[in-house]
């Protein structure tokens, strides 16, 4: 499965509550919610967010459980994010609710706003096209992947129905 | 093994588990509240089952917009209610009738020793207080529960924190665990579990426990434990009959690392703007000027909290450059409080007491905080925004440096301050 969009880059430890500040937790429209995503801390993301691949530093989400923060994300058309580490429970709301992750240590340091990326999230090969730099994230377990490519845990749940 | 390997291989009927093992457990118990629960039901019903897997194990909790505020709150406790009604779903704690979730959730002991529990808010690992092993989950793992009653989970490598000494007078919990967050920073645990241990802790009160473990997620913590002992023992007496089995550590679980820590010298701490990690000494920050105090939350809500917070407030006012509000964390804790005359205290010093809920804690329902304003917090976060405005500032502190900070107006150390 491979991506392309343009690069927007954050530090560390970016929370969800800046991702999707608490005000808007009443919205129940994703498309509503994607609005005010990264609001906390980056008003202008929605601008610049369609086709973008978030790149941040450590430990992205921590904080709540709130998937609004991954649903914020993916809505405003962020087709990945790719980070240092992330904190636990938004990994795995990214990941069930089909927003692809990825862990990369070397890629942050060399990434500029607006550089054009492609990866491939199989083998976790990153080109940064802009400045041709390659970088390696750590390959999705297969069960990982496997969710990601059927659209999330719902599709899986679904399918296990029928 | 450790307690949390020992509950997770219980509960995936296995004779042993080691960290980084993944495993579909059995859960106990599983919670939702009015923000992630309206998600769940939706979900749930568009994976399209009848029924939850086991009504009698979900419990449900408004809390975090309670009495609703907006007509978009109101909407997404209606959503709640008619599933709960729907449903059969007896512990379903509406307006007046529960409180704060974490602390419904072991009031009512919907939460025993031993247990595995999830629930979709991330402080769920308040529970480990009671030797629970319980961890926040998105709305979409809680789907998957709600219709199967399992979830995957990787097992986790576990730091121990040993814990000896007494606290001086004013020194509390939470002054405890923002000293673990200096050192371990905001993911120093990510991941990973936190056993907290040592005579420090085998004195402390569930009250004091169910503080520390609230914040494990703070350092990133999946779960935070204290093994069940005869104070566990005695409040679980207290309010249920059920059974339960003990589980704790073997004197030869294996660990990641040992933190080892002394309380004998530990001064009041605050986690200063706008990160939890940002640790100093009150003394290093005081005389800053507060425009707000807040105690409550899920983190120091609780009548021990609020027993200190009357003891230096009796016979004092909160200071005319400050406001103070004060929010009990459960329906039962605001009774004792009035009971015990702890409300009353609170009025006739100036504060502001409103019903339970989340509240301030989370910048979603009532005081808010104006840009620029700089608010001195009894709860868990200070992330730019967490309380209002994004130009606001929020420093977290024990319950007795908010109390003394009240009255003078200023970030003040709890530890000068003479009761009368
Ligand atoms: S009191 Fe604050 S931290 Fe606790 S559950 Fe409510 S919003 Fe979350």
């Amino acid at each position: 499965m491979e991506i392309l969009g343009k690069a927007i880059k954050y530090g560390d430890d970016i929370n969800t509550d800046v991702i999707i500040p608490s005000r808007y937790l009443v919205l129940t429209d994703p498309r509503e919610l994607a609005k005010h995503a990264m609001e906390g801390i980056d008003p202008s993301f929605i601008k610049k967010s369609k086709d973008g691949i978030v790149v941040a530093g450590k430990n992205f989400g921590c904080g709540s459980s709130r998937e609004q923060a991954p649903i914020a994300l993916k809505y405003s058309g962020t087709r990945c994010v790719i980070a240092k580490s992330f904190a636990r429970i938004f990994y795995r709301n990214a990941i069930n609710i089909g927003l692809p992750v990825l862990e990369c240590e070397s890629l942050w340091d060399s990434v500029q706003d607006s550089d054009r990326l492609s990866l491939d999230l199989k083998s976790g090969k990153i080109k940064n096209l802009t400045r041709n730099i390659s970088a390696q994230a750590q390959p999705l377990p297969d069960f990982i992947l496997e969710l990601i490519e059927i659209g999330g845990l719902l599709n899986k749940l679904k399918r296990a129905r029928v | 093994m450790n307690v949390i390997e020992k509950i997770l291989s219980r509960a995936s009927g296995r004779d042993h588990v080691s960290p980084g093992e993944i495993v579909e457990a059995n859960i106990d118990c599983a919670m939702v509240n009015e923000i992630t629960g309206h998600l769940t039901i939706k979900y749930f019903h568009e994976v399209g089952v009848k029924e939850v897997w086991n009504k009698d194990k979900i419990v449900m909790v408004l809390d975090h917009t309670i009495p609703a505020g907006s007509v978009e709150a109101a909407e997404l406790h209606k959503i709640m209610r008619e599933f709960a009604r729907e449903q059969g779903i007896r512990a379903f704690y509406d307006v007046g009738r529960g409180g704060i979730s974490h602390q419904v959730m072991v009031e009512k002991a919907h939460v025993k020793p031993g247990d595995v529990v999830v629930g979709a808010d991330s402080h769920t690992c308040t529970y480990g207080a009671i030797g629970a092993f319980s961890t926040g989950i998105g709305s979409t793992d809680m789907t998957a529960v709600f219709t199967t009653g399992r979830l995957w989970f990787k097992v986790p490598k576990v730091i121990k924190v040993n814990v000896r000494g007494d606290f001086r007078k004013f020194v509390t919990p939470k002054d405890l665990f923002l000293k673990i967050a200096e050192i371990l920073g905001v993911s120093g645990a990510n991941y990973k579990g936190l056993e907290f241990k040592g005579s420090t802790i085998r004195d402390m009160s569930i009250d004091g426990r169910m503080t520390i473990c609230n914040m494990a997620i703070e350092v990133g913590g999946k779960a935070g434990i204290v093994e069940p002992d005869e104070k566990t023992l005695a409040y679980m007496k207290s309010r249920t009959n059920e059974r339960f089995s003990i589980v704790k550590s073997d004197p030869d679980a294996e660990y990641e690392r040992t933190l080892e820590l002394s309380v004998d010298d530990l001064k009041p701490l605050v986690s200063c703007p706008s990160a939890v990690d940002n640790v100093k000494p009150v003394s290093e920050v005081e005389g800053v000027e507060l425009d707000q105090v807040f105690i409550g939350s899920c983190t120091n809500g609780r009548m021990e909290d609020l027993r200190i917070v009357a003891e230096i407030l009796k016979g004092n006012v909160v200071s005319d450059r400050t406001r103070l509000i004060i929010i009990p964390a459960s329906q039962e804790i605001y009774l004792d409080a009035l009971r015990e005359g702890l409300i009353e205290t609170f009025l006739l010093a100036g504060a502001t007491v409103t019903n339970p809920t989340c509240g301030a804690c989370y910048g979603g329902h009532i005081g808010m905080l104006a840009s620029e304003e700089v608010c001195l917090s009894t709860t868990n976060r200070n992330f730019i925004g967490r309380m209002g405005s994004p130009k606001s500032k929020v420093y977290l502190a024990s319950p007795a440096t908010a109390a003394v900070s009240a009255i003078t107006g200023r970030i003040t150390d709890p530890t000068s301050f003479r009761s009368g």
